[in-house]
C-alpha cells in the first residue's frame, strides 16, 4: 500500500489522500474500529490460548525444540510453502491471463474447471494423487501392459506433498487476479500500446505490475495453507511443522509441546507478513471505474493456441479430472451397494447451510477491517489487517481446540452449537475474505466517493450508495472462496459442530479413514459438483 | 445492478435450498423406511433430552455406528455421537475437564483413553468382570471393547508365507531392505513398541528399531494406507492390526493381492489391543453410561464386533469370525495392560532412534 503521508491525508490533493472521515469521528469508531477490533480478538484468540498452554510446558518441550531434527522439519515446511507459493503464481497467473485475456478455446470452461481443484479436501486430493500416481498405482496399472513399467518413481516426501497442494491451491491466486484482470481499466493498456509497446511489453509493463496485488494477496493464502496443511503431507510423507505438531497431539496427547511447537508456526507467519507488507510498498494503484467500460483487447495467440490449450488439458487432467475420475471409479462399484441418499442429502443441507452461513458471516465480519486498512491507512489499521491473518497458517485441531477452551468457559450456552461453528470458520477464514476484499477496494477510486461527500450525502449514506455497489463482484467472490473452504474443512466441523452434525467432509473423511473408499466418493463428487454451482456462476457473470 | 440483485438472489436460493435439504434428514424423512434410520433420531441442532447420552467416538460411523443406533433402539435411550479421531477427541476431552457435555467416551486405542484416564468414573464390577482382565484398565476406569492383533500383511503375489521369519526380529535382516511398511504415528504400532520394551527390554528394543530403521522402512501414516499399499506392491510386507485387510477384500474382492500373517512365534508381533470405552466422572447420567457399555460387551454386539467389524469379540463367550486364529492359538504376548502403559517412554525412544520425526 501506498504510504500517506499527513499532509496527503488531510485532503486536498488530488488522487490517493482525497476523502477522509473526520478525524476519529464517533460514527467511525462504532461502525469501524469497535467491530474490527471485535474480530480481530476473537481470531487472535487461538494465540491466547497457545500462549497459556505453551507456558505450562516442561523442560521436555524445550528439549524438543531445541533439537537439531526441529530446525530441519521447520526448513522442510518454509521450502515448501516458498516453492508451492512459487509454483502456483506460475500456475494461476498464467491460468488467468489465457481466460480473460486470450483466444484460448473454451476458456469460460477452464475458467469453471481450473478454480474447481480448490473444492478438494487435502486428505482426499493426496489420496487419490497416491492411488493414481503412486508408485504401483492407476497410471502404472494403465502403462504395464502398453509399456511394461512395473513401477513408477515414487512421489512420496517433497515431490508428492509439493505437486499435491500445488495442484490444490493455485486457485488461491488465479481467482484473485481473474478479478484484477477483469476490473483493470482497458485505456491503462491501450494507451501503452499507442505509446509503441508491443503485446508482450505492453503485459510487463502495464498489465502485470498491476497485478501485484492480487499476486501478493493469493500467494500469501498460498504460503498459509501450505504451512497449516496436514492431510496431504501426512499421506504422501513430507514432514512439515504441522505433521509435527500433530504427533504432539496424536502420540503424545501432550498439549503443551503442541502449542510450543504452534507458537513456532505463528512466528513464522508474522514473518510472511511482515514479507507481505513489504512487498505492497512497491505495489501500484490504478483506480478504475471498470464498470461498463470498455472491454480489453483480446490477445491472439495465433499457433500458440494449441500449446495453451495442451497446457490447460494437462492441468485440469491432472487436478480435477483425475481425482473425479478415481472418485468415480469408485463409485460406480458404490453403486453396486446402494448408496444412502437420505444420509447423503443430509450432509450435503449440513455443509451448504455452514458454509452459506461462514461466508455470509466472514464477508461481514471483514468489511470493517479492510475499509479501515485501505482508506484510513495507519499502523494500528495495517496490522488490525495483518492480525487477521494469523489464524490461517495454524493448523485446524489447533483453532479448533482453542475454541473448545474459551467457548466452554465464556459462552457455554453457544458450545458446539452451529453459530459456535460459524465463529471457528470465521476464525480460520477470514484472511481469505481480507485479502480478495482488499484488493477490490483498492480498485475503487476514492474520488466517488468524496464526489458523494460533497454532494452532502453522510459517509454512511456513501457507503451504502457508491461503494458498496461498486464493491459488489470483491464481497461475492470473498463470499465464494469462504465458502468453499468451508466446504471442505473438517477439524472444526468434527470437535464444534452441533451432535450429529453431519457434512459432506465429515462423511468422506469418516469413510477414508477406515478404508471404505466407495463409501467416501459419493460425497466427494457432491461435494465438488455443489462448490462447481456458485463457481461457474461468478464465472458465466463476468465473463459473458 | 441487475448482476448485483441476481447474485443476493442466488446466495438466498443456496441458503434455502441448505434449510430444505437439512429438513429432509433421515429423522424427519417419512421415505427413510429402514429400521436403524427411524430409530436414529439425529440430534441436528436441538438439544438432546434429558436422559440422552453423548457419546465421544473415536472409532468411525462407518464401523461402530450401526451398534450405537441398535443400542439406542433397545434401550430407548437417545444416543448423540460426535465422531472423531481418537487423540482429537481425547485432548477435547482434557480441553473441556469438568465442563465436557460427553457422557461416554468410546476410543480405538488404549492411549486415548489413559489420556483421558483421570476424567473417568470408575465402572461397576459387573462390567467390568465381563471383560478378562488383560483387556481392562488395572484400575476399573475402562474396559476393551472389542479386540484387535499386531500382524504381518504381505503381497501375495511377491511372497508365499515360507518366506516370511517367524517373529520380528527377522524383519531386521538385511534381505528386507525397502520392502517393508510401518506406522511409527499409530497408536498400535507404539503400543507394540511398549509391549517390546517391556518383554525384550529397553536396550533390545533400541536394537531392533535401529536394525529396522537401517533396512529403511516406508513409513505410512496409518493401518489402511499400509494395507492398500501392500495390496498394490508398492512394499512388500507391513506391520498393521489384523483387522483392516477384510475391508479391502470386500471392496476389491479375493484378487486383492493382499493377506494376512500371524507371526507363529508372536511375542509383541501377535499383540492383542483392544478398543474400549470409559464413563466421564463429570456425567450427569452415568447409569445410562454403564447401560450402553453393557449393551456393547453383550452377546448381540460382540456377534456384531465379530462378524461385521472382524474385531476379536472379548466377552460373553462370542467365538471371533471363522477366518480368523481364535485368540487362545494366537500365542500373544500375555502382558498386562499396566505394562502398556508407559507411552511417553516409547514416543522418547521412537525420537531418539529417528523413527519419530
Amino acid at each position: 500500500m501506498a504510504e500517506l503521508g499527513p499532509l496527503e491525508a488531510a485532503g486536498g490533493l488530488a488522487a490517493p489522500g482525497g476523502f477522509r472521515l473526520p478525524r476519529l469521528s464517533a460514527q467511525r469508531i462504532v461502525l469501524l474500529w469497535l467491530p474490527a477490533a471485535a474480530v480481530t480478538a476473537a481470531v487472535v484468540l487461538p494465540v491466547v490460548y497457545l500462549v497459556l498452554r505453551a507456558s505450562e510446558a516442561g523442560p521436555a518441550t524445550w528439549d524438543l525444540l531445541s533439537r537439531p531434527q526441529t530446525a530441519r522439519i521447520l526448513g522442510n515446511s518454509v521450502g515448501l510453502a516458498a516453492s508451492v507459493t512459487a509454483a502456483s503464481w506460475l500456475l494461476g497467473a498464467s491460468l488467468a491471463l489465457l481466460t480473460v485475456r486470450t483466444d484460448l478455446p473454451f476458456r469460460r470452461f477452464f475458467a469453471i474447471a481450473a478454480a474447481l481443484p480448490l473444492a478438494v479436501p487435502s486428505y482426499v486430493g493426496a489420496y487419490l494423487l497416491a492411488a493414481a500416481l503412486g508408485p504401483r498405482g492407476l497410471l502404472q496399472e494403465a502403462l504395464e501392459p502398453v509399456l511394461g513399467v512395473t513401477r513408477l518413481p515414487s512421489i512420496y516426501g517433497f515431490p508428492g506433498a509439493f505437486l499435491a497442494l500445488t495442484l490444490l491451491s493455485y486457485p488461491y491466486v488465479l481467482l484473485p487476479v481473474r478479478a484484477a484482470l477483469q476490473r483493470m481499466d482497458p485505456a491503462l493498456e491501450e494507451s501503452a500500446r499507442s505509446l509503441g509497446h508491443n503485446t508482450w511489453g505492453v503485459l510487463r509493463r502495464v498489465t502485470l505490475p498491476h497485478l501485484v496485488p492480487a499476486l501478493l494477496a493469493g500467494g500469501l493464502l498460498v504460503a498459509l495453507y501450505s504451512l497449516r496443511d496436514f492431510g496431504a503431507v501426512s499421506l504422501l510423507r513430507f514432514t512439515t511443522f504441522t505433521r509435527a505438531i500433530y504427533i504432539q497431539y496424536q502420540s503424545a496427547f501432550d498439549r503443551s509441546s503442541a502449542a510450543a511447537l504452534s507458537l513456532v508456526l505463528v512466528a513464522l507467519t508474522v514473518v510472511l507478513l511482515a514479507m507481505e507488507l513489504r512487498a505492497r510498498h512497491g505495489e501500484v494503484r490504478y483506480a478504475s471505474t471498470g464498470i461498463g467500460g470498455k472491454t480489453a483487447q483480446v490477445i491472439r495467440l495465433g499457433h500458440w493456441r494449441w500449446l495453451a490449450l495442451a497446457y490447460c488439458l494437462a492441468l485440469v487432467g491432472v487436478a480435477l479430472v483425475l481425482p473425479t475420475g478415481v472418485l468415480a471409479y469408485w463409485l460406480l462399484r458404490a453403486l453396486q451397494a446402494g448408496p444412502e441418499l437420505p444420509t447423503l442429502l443430509e450432509a450435503t443441507g449440513h455443509s451448504l447451510l455452514a458454509s452459506a452461513l461462514a461466508a455470509l458471516a466472514t464477508v461481514v465480519a471483514a468489511l470493517p477491517i479492510v475499509i479501515l486498512s485501505v482508506r484510513y491507512p495507519s499502523d494500528r489499521s495495517r496490522w488490525l489487517d495483518r492480525l487477521a491473518h494469523i489464524g490461517f497458517a495454524l493448523p485446524g485441531v489447533v483453532v479448533a481446540l482453542a475454541l473448545v477452551f474459551f467457548g466452554l468457559r465464556g459462552a457455554p450456552w453457544l458450545y458446539q452449537t452451529l453459530p459456535m461453528l460459524v465463529l471457528a470458520y470465521l476464525v480460520l477464514f477470514l484472511p481469505q475474505a481480507t485479502a480478495s476484499l482488499r484488493s477490490s477496494l483498492i480498485q475503487i477510486p476514492r474520488q466517488l466517493e468524496e464526489s458523494g461527500r460533497s454532494l452532502g450525502r453522510q459517509p454512511l449514506a456513501v457507503f451504502h450508495r457508491v461503494t458498496l455497489p461498486l464493491l459488489r463482484p470483491g464481497l461475492m467472490a470473498s463470499a465464494a472462496l469462504v465458502f468453499l473452504t468451508t466446504m471442505k474443512e473438517l477439524q472444526a466441523t468434527l470437535l464444534l459442530g452441533p451432535l450429529g452434525f453431519r457434512t459432506l467432509s465429515t462423511e468422506i473423511w469418516s469413510a477414508v479413514s477406515e478404508a471404505f473408499f466407495a463409501e467416501a466418493a459419493g460425497p466427494a463428487l457432491v461435494l465438488i459438483l455443489t462448490c462447481s454451482i456458485p463457481m461457474a456462476y461468478f464465472i458465466l457473470r463476468d465473463q459473458p | 445492478m441487475n448482476h448485483a440483485r441476481t447474485s443476493d438472489k442466488a446466495i438466498i436460493f443456496l441458503v434455502l435450498l441448505a434449510v430444505l435439504m437439512a429438513g429432509c434428514s433421515p429423522a424427519n424423512d417419512p421415505a427413510a423406511t429402514t429400521a436403524d434410520l427411524q430409530s436414529d433420531p439425529q440430534p441436528d441442532l436441538a438439544d438432546l433430552p434429558p436422559g440422552a447420552l453423548t457419546v465421544y467416538s473415536g472409532r468411525s460411523e462407518s464401523l461402530v455406528g450401526p451398534i450405537l443406533q441398535a443400542f439406542s433402539q433397545v434401550s430407548g435411550i437417545e444416543t448423540g455421537v460426535r465422531w472423531g479421531s481418537t487423540s482429537e477427541l481425547a485432548v477435547t476431552l482434557l480441553e473441556e475437564g469438568e465442563l465436557s457435555p460427553a457422557d461416554v467416551f468410546f476410543a480405538q486405542d488404549p492411549g486415548g483413553l489413559g489420556a483421558v484416564a483421570e476424567q473417568l468414573a470408575p465402572l461397576p464390577s459387573s462390567i467390568l468382570d465381563l471383560v478378562d482382565r488383560r483387556f481392562r484398565d488395572p484400575a476399573g476406569r475402562w474396559v476393551g471393547i472389542s479386540g484387535r492383533a499386531r500382524v504381518v500383511v504381505y503381497n501375495t503375489e511377491a511372497l508365499t508365507e515360507a518366506d516370511l521369519p517367524d517373529s520380528l526380529e527377522g524383519f531386521t535382516d538385511p534381505a528386507w531392505r525397502g520392502r517393508i511398511g510401518w506406522a511409527p504415528t499409530n497408536a498400535s504400532f507404539q503400543t507394540m513398541v511398549t509391549a517390546m520394551r517391556a518383554a525384550w527390554g529397553e536396550a533390545a528394543t533400541r536394537q531392533w528399531l535401529e536394525a529396522m530403521q537401517a533396512n529403511q522402512p516406508v513409513v505410512y501414516d496409518g493401518n489402511t494406507p499400509i494395507v492398500a499399499a501392500v495390496g498394490a506392491g508398492e512394499i512388500e510386507v507391513g506391520l498393521v492390526n489384523h483387522y483392516y485387510l477384510y475391508r479391502f477384500l470386500d471392496e476389491e474382492g479375493a484378487g486383492f493381492a493382499a493377506r494376512n500373517y500371524f507371526l507363529p512365534d508372536g511375542g509383541p508381533g501377535s499383540l492383542v489391543m483392544v478398543a474400549g470405552a470409559g464413563v466421564l466422572q463429570s456425567s450427569a447420567n452415568k447409569e445410562a453410561a454403564f447401560e450402553l457399555i453393557e449393551y456393547l460387551l453383550s452377546a448381540e454386539a460382540q456377534a456384531y464386533f465379530a462378524e461385521q467389524t472382524k474385531e476379536y469379540p472379548l466377552a460373553a463367550g462370542v467365538e471371533p469370525a471363522a477366518d480368523l486364529i481364535p485368540l487362545a492359538e494366537l500365542n500373544a504376548i500375555d502382558m498386562p495392560l499396566t505394562s502398556l502403559a508407559d507411552l511417553e517412554g516409547t514416543v522418547i525412544l521412537l525420537r531418539q532412534t529417528g523413527v519419530l520425526p
